[in-house]
């Protein structure tokens, strides 16, 4: 199901302050950012730059000290958890750094985990799932676990479970953090390729300048603070 | 489904939930090993429990009590000659209640304080006149005479004696003895008989304490009418004695109608406690058992920590992250219980012709069971404690599964991501 969103996202005014103990830690400040449709944006910054916090709010998962954020229309902050997590399994495909799969499931049944939350049918599932892996290269490796995968094939899976059921927007917290440098090409070129033909917003966090270079629109984070926004 | 809406797929849940299980099969085999062997020990334990008591109550009911008996006003207070209950022709609704489908077995008796006498010695006893054909499956000496003849109708000439009373009376089969009683004019009632059958019970009390005789035969030796000292009956429930009890005494409502707990409290005192045994003792497992689940679901939900905030940051709401541990503990619950109940069928079926205590029979005679203790496995009480198990276990995993479901993604998450 893809949504037709003009503003995927819009951030005015995002602020995280985290505290510890007397101690509050600005992780981000301020932040105003629209992101249209179709956009392959990576945000880039050193470690502590805020990048992942932006992602973890854009994403729903944590939530803003002050300001607004809208995803596909939809005011995060005025959302209960129900609903957000509602938001995650219809429009937003999610790769992480690590520790992307359920361990206990084949790759197929990874691929298959939103599908199957979605409520479509088991065949449909199933055809989607053996399509998209094979779009990622892993004909033949459908009934492995996780731990029967390298690095590599683990990201492959996860990019094929956030793109499977066609979401609007897939946001990826340095996603090739893991793997070489030919499996890093591999993964961002799938990405674009999924970008260019069905017209999915990614946003990409990284600090890997390989990365960065695949990407149309490059946001730079410093102190939580956006101190570039430039098309490429 | 509509557009924003979850659905609650129970194929993955219950796939996720299974396979998690198996996860940490150490672990898992541990708990199921303490619920299967938790469950035995109630099944098991609670059937040991019953079968004494169920002997204790048998024997009490099997020595003349029956489920119900009935007397003339005043027979319990002084048991002898002076109290006897009219015949049965003069009490038709009685005759016809003995008559239905609620009585399984009854009959009538004389029963009168005695002395016997041999040519060694003199014993007080208790005088019982019975009908031998109804006595069969009433009372235990329809089916305890193990050396002589059984008697064969109410006119029968000869005695039945105990195996210990025949020690005591040193005298043996055949032998004559002397009994002497009292007649309703006060008289000394006195008669020899022929000892023509042995009886032999778990109880040394019941040996030395009746004699048997025909019916009709005690009522010639004690010169009196066609009246009955009591009349016993059966019912199919021991514990399920009040319609017939009120039945009885609105069919005889001049006489004294007794339940057997009524005629022996301590005999009731005893099922009562037993039944709240069983309650205490279930709970004492269980709360032994509790607190290994909680701790091996909260482990297991620790452990988990990331891989649910995954699944939460992928869409999956908190609700089936709850019955994702719930079914979890579930399925380890049914398959302990099903483990403990092939236990306890596996170790109760070898035991079906009973345990052999003789070596501390003296001390169960005395609580009046026998040498032999026959385990008695009770539906109720196998249901119970599956029951118990599975409820109570599914409520103490509501809290490790509500720890799991209320967890935020992102600091579930945060341990990877940053």
């Amino acid at each position: 199901m893809t949504i037709e969103i003009t503003n995927a996202v819009k951030c005015r005014g995002v602020s995280k302050v985290f505290s510890q103990g007397e101690l509050a830690v600005h992780a981000l400040t301020d932040i105003d950012l629209d992101i249209a449709a179709g956009e392959f944006v990576c945000l880039s910054g050193s470690s502590g730059s805020g990048k992942t916090t932006l992602l973890n709010m854009i994403g729903g998962l944590d939530v803003a000290t002050t300001g607004e954020i809208t995803v596909a229309g939809k005011r995060l902050d005025k959302m209960p958890m129900s609903e957000l997590a509602d938001l995650r399994l219809q429009h937003i495909g999610f790769v992480f750094q690590a520790y992307n799969l359920i361990p206990v499931l084949s790759a197929r049944e990874n691929v298959e985990f939103v599908m199957q939350l979605q409520g479509i049918e088991a065949d449909q599932r199933r055809v989607n799932a053996m399509e998209i892996l094979q779009q990622v290269g892993l004909t033949g490796m459908e009934d492995r676990r996780p731990a029967e995968l390298s690095g590599g094939q683990q990201q492959r899976v996860a990019v094929a479970r956030a793109i499977v059921s066609k979401p609007a927007l897939i946001l990826a917290d340095e996603p090739t953090a893991n793997l070489d440098s030919e499996n890093s090409d591999k993964l961002m070129t799938l990405m674009r390729e999924l970008n260019s033909q069905i017209g999915t917003t990614f946003i990409i966090s990284t600090h890997d300048e390989g990365v960065m270079a695949f990407a149309k629109r490059l946001i730079r984070l410093h102190d939580g603070r956006i101190v570039s926004d430039e098309a490429i | 489904m509509s557009p924003g809406s979850q659905h609650t797929s129970w194929s993955i849940v219950f796939r996720i939930a299974w396979r998690n299980l198996w996860r940490n099969h150490r672990r898992s085999l541990i708990m199921l090993s303490a619920i299967a062997l938790g469950l035995w020990g109630m099944i098991w334990m609670t059937a040991l429990m019953r079968g004494m008591v169920d002997q204790m109550i048998d024997s009490s009911i099997k020595t003349l009590s029956g489920h119900i008996q009935i007397h003339a006003p005043g027979y319990l207070d002084d048991p002898s000659i002076e109290y006897l209950m009219p015949p049965l022709d003069e009490s038709p609704a009685l005759q016809s209640l003995l008559g239905t489908d609620d009585v399984v077995a009854w009959s009538q008796r004389i029963r009168v304080p005695a002395v016997i006498r041999s040519e060694r010695d003199v014993i007080a006893v208790t005088l019982v006149g019975i009908d031998p054909e109804k006595e069969k499956g009433l009372s235990f000496i329809g089916d305890s005479v193990t050396e002589g003849d059984y008697l064969t109708s109410v006119d029968d000439n000869k005695l039945l004696v105990g195996k210990k009373l025949l020690e005591r009376l040193e005298t043996r089969l055949n032998r004559r003895v002397v009994l002497m009683s009292q007649d309703p004019e006060n008289n000394i009632a006195e008669r020899g008989f022929r000892i023509g059958g042995m009886f032999d019970t778990d109880l040394e009390a019941t040996e030395t304490g009746y004699v048997f005789a025909g019916l009709e035969t005690v009522r010639k030796m004690l010169k009196m009418g066609p009246g009955v000292s009591e009349i016993s009956l059966l019912s199919h429930d021991y514990r399920q004695l009040d319609p017939l009890l009120e039945k009885t005494r609105s069919a005889a409502p001049a006489a004294d109608v007794k339940s057997w707990i009524e005629q022996d409290p301590y005999m009731g005192s005893m099922l009562a406690v037993m039944d709240g045994f069983v309650l205490v003792w279930f709970t004492v497992i269980f709360l032994a058992l509790s607190f290994g689940l909680v701790n091996t679901l909260l482990m297991a939900v620790f452990e988990r920590t990331r891989e649910i905030g995954l699944v939460q940051a992928l869409g999956m709401k908190s609700t089936n992250i709850l019955y994702m541990v719930l079914i979890e503990s579930i399925i380890m619950l049914l398959m302990g219980l099903a483990a403990g109940n092939i236990l306890s069928w596996l170790t109760i079926l070898p035991l079906k012709d009973g345990i052999d205590v003789s070596s501390v029979a003296a001390g169960m005679e005395f609580a009046g069971m026998s040498s032999t203790l026959l385990p008695a496995v009770k539906m109720y009480d196998v249901v119970l404690a599956n029951l118990l198990v599975l409820v109570l276990g599914i409520a103490a995993s509501l809290f490790p599964a509500w720890r799991a479901s209320r967890k935020v993604p992102i600091e579930a998450i945060t341990r990877v991501w940053q």
